[in-house]
């Protein structure tokens, strides 16, 4: 019952009014980013965390946690009324959210998403705040060996589970890795891969990358398309929202079910969008509406939402306990703690417990706030949708710069955030992934040290990651993640080779 | 109403929209890779790769990095080169590649612009060009969006969170 007391302390700094007010701007803030096509969470983020940098890191991490609550709300309000998911996590939302607002049931759709987005982000909060205490209890007695395993798991799984091929998906974390070792060396004071240049000596800042990759990147993949924003205009009234709040009960094990996948998905980093998609085929299955799947169905709706919500409010349990974002977004908040400071892992527990049970606390009340938020205000982020593209676009591509020039104050950030682009363009294109580009580039340096912590330790032998259990097991996975692929194709093989025989014995 | 400043794709009829094939993208973007991946192990092993009297060198961990890296984009490449069965489709049409040109062309400009005569003016201009030109607005309502939108920003970054960006000769000429 510790984490009872722990959860009262917390609400006891949020006592603290500045607190309550940043977050509210967070979430609106938040709504808006998830609102406007080409600021997602991750960049939304990453661009206004310069701007937290004289804050406590309480209120900062308040601020930035409930800008990612309010995007994982926008993403859905776009995606029912006009068919045009704000953030990928909401590409599963438009296949019933959409047809439901094409039916005039917009208010219901909306309800039912907002709804369901809270209670898989409370199942969520509830898993964090009983199981990341003792999640990071345990991960104290981790020594540097043991934080490899850890992440080199968390990369493995991207091999693993990405439905990209696997080829990209290493190609694509490991310039992640090598942007982040330009600069200086923190161990050996060695320049590496500055090729000369003095502007190459601070190294690529993730958040550079990120504003690049996902802002930049977005708008141009979103232009080619050609953006026309034509869709339902609604506000939500008391009545339907009762109305609606009456049919949802019967729901239930859905609800159970996609917060069950998006726990599972956020803390390994799976991510909300594969989450929301996983959730979304499980309930189609399950459902005894089944046939009316993708024309309007209310449990479309309710399972990608609380997929995504509690996918992307538990990926923050890893980052607090062990240091490892779960999520693109989680990963540029971690990179903001690093700044602020404070050293993720599970020491932040016991050091710094005003910062995480504060923290945990806020997820309670901003999603309480947030629902309320959104519930009133659709109308609001819907008039902003009606703007056109000619006016969002350059207004867009003018914060991208402002971002990225108040990192580090330094004009040729602008110009590299550019490239980063472009170069988020053309790989999203091709299909490479570029969660686990990010998370390399912020992980980097740490996934390195620890690498040669336990290489010290073991003087250059790598039988140190078998050296007891506990490592051993989690490489064992690891590697078994690793090579998925090609286990899947061997097993596909037998299989096949199986039934091949099983025809030809019939035949005969 | 809105619709008319949308930003779409046009093509005049009977135009080809043939660019470049996926897999020739794939192959460019493999190759920058592994170009990249060889860059990295270069000077992993100008730095030292091996093992010093006091731990790892400092080019330890990049140069396998680099390696994995260019295995990999090395693996992309190849599959492009070899496969039976390419894929040949367009990688983007033409008129969204002009599109998307039209889009970033104005913004290298505007990073040009920016660094002589700070980022607000260069906001102005920029709004502004891209409203006129793509969205087809007419002088009267470009105008006063251009500017009250950098004007916002202005009071937003230099007033109330006091983060200086980058100024020119007219906000020194102001006094700020």
């Amino acid at each position: 019952m510790d984490a009872f007391a722990s959860l009262i302390h917390g609400f006891g700094v949020l006592a603290d009014p500045m607190n309550i007010v940043y977050m509210c701007i967070g979430i609106v803030l938040g709504v808006l980013i998830g609102v406007l096509p080409g600021l997602g969470g991750a960049n939304g983020v990453a661009i206004l965390l310069p701007l937290t940098f004289s804050m406590s890191p309480t209120a900062a991490i308040i601020m930035l946690s409930s800008i990612y609550w309010g995007a994982l709300f926008g993403g859905a309000i776009t995606s029912i009324l006009f068919n045009i998911p704000g953030e990928p996590w909401s590409v599963a939302t438009t296949f019933d959210g959409h047809p439901m607002a094409q039916q005039g049931k917009a208010d219901e759709a909306l309800t039912a998403a907002f709804t369901s987005s809270f209670v898989g982000a409370l199942l969520a909060v509830i898993v964090i705040t009983f199981v990341a205490p003792l999640v990071a209890n345990f991960a104290l007695r981790f020594g540097p060996a043991e934080f490899f395993a850890v992440q080199l798991l968390t990369f493995c799984s991207f091999v693993g589970m990405g439905r990209e091929s696997a080829f990209k998906v290493l190609a694509a974390m490991m310039l992640g890795f090598a942007l982040a070792a330009v600069g200086m060396d923190s161990v050996t004071g060695e320049l590496r891969m500055t090729y000369g240049t003095v502007e190459l000596m601070r190294g690529f800042d993730f958040l550079i990358a990120v504003i690049g990759l996902f802002g930049i990147g977005e708008i141009l993949l979103t232009l080619e398309e050609g953006l026309s924003f034509r869709g339902k205009s609604t506000s939500i009234t008391m009545r339907s929202v009762l109305n609606t709040w009456k049919r949802l009960p019967k729901f239930w094990a859905t609800y159970l079910r996609s917060s069950a996948v998006g726990c599972w998905l956020g803390i390994t980093p799976g991510g909300a969008t594969p989450a929301s998609f996983m959730s979304y085929g499980i309930a189609h299955r399950m459902s005894k509406n089944r046939a009316n799947f993708g024309k309007g169905e209310i449990e479309g709706v309710v399972a990608p939402e609380t997929a995504a919500h509690a996918a992307g409010t538990s990926a923050l349990l890893p980052m607090l306990t062990l240091g490892i974002p779960g999520s693109p977004t989680a990963a540029v908040m971690l990179g903001g703690l690093l700044i602020w400071g404070l050293q993720p892992g599970p020491m932040l527990f016991i050091e710094q417990k005003d910062f995480v049970w504060g923290l945990i606390a806020s997820m309670y009340l901003s999603n309480v706030v947030g629902l309320i938020i959104v519930l009133t205000t659709v109308p609001l982020f819907a008039a902003i949708l009606r703007i056109p593209f000619s006016i969002i676009a350059p207004v867009i591509v003018v914060i991208c710069c402002i971002g990225a020039y108040t990192v580090h104050n330094a004009y040729l950030d602008v110009v590299i955030m550019l490239f980063f682009g472009v170069l988020g363009y053309v790989m999203k294109k091709l299909g490479y992934p570029l969660a686990p580009l990010v998370l390399a580039l912020v992980l980097g340096d740490l996934a390195e040290s620890s690498f040669r912590q336990s290489m010290l330790v073991s003087q250059g032998s790598l039988s140190i990651f078998w050296s007891n259990w506990l490592v051993g097991s989690i490489c064992a996975l690891a590697m078994l993640m690793l090579f998925w692929p090609l286990i899947s194709i061997l097993i596909d093989r037998l299989r096949n080779g199986k039934n091949r025989h099983q025809g030809e014995a019939t035949r005969a | 109403m809105a619709s008319e400043h949308d930003v779409m794709p046009s093509s005049a009829p009977g135009e080809s929209q043939t660019t470049i094939t996926t897999r020739g993208m794939e192959l460019i973007l493999s190759g920058f890779f592994m170009v990249v991946a060889g860059f990295v192990m270069y000077d992993s092993v100008r730095v030292g790769n091996g093992w010093a009297t006091d731990g790892p060198e400092a080019g330890y961990f990049p140069f396998y990095v680099g390696l994995i890296m260019f295995l990999a984009s090395a693996g992309t490449f190849a599959v492009n080169l070899l496969t039976r069965k390419p894929d040949l489709s367009n990688f983007v049409a033409r008129s969204s590649l002009v599109l998307v040109l039209k889009v970033l062309a104005p913004t290298f400009v505007y990073l040009g612009v920016m660094y002589f005569v700070g980022i607000y003016v260069a906001s102005i201009l920029y709004i502004g060009l891209f409203m006129m030109w793509l969205g087809k607005y007419p002088l009267a309502k470009t105008v006063p969006v251009a500017v009250l939108i950098p004007l916002a920003l202005f009071w937003l970054f230099e007033i109330a969170f006091l983060i200086p960006l980058p100024k020119g000769p007219l906000e020194t000429a102001l006094g700020f």
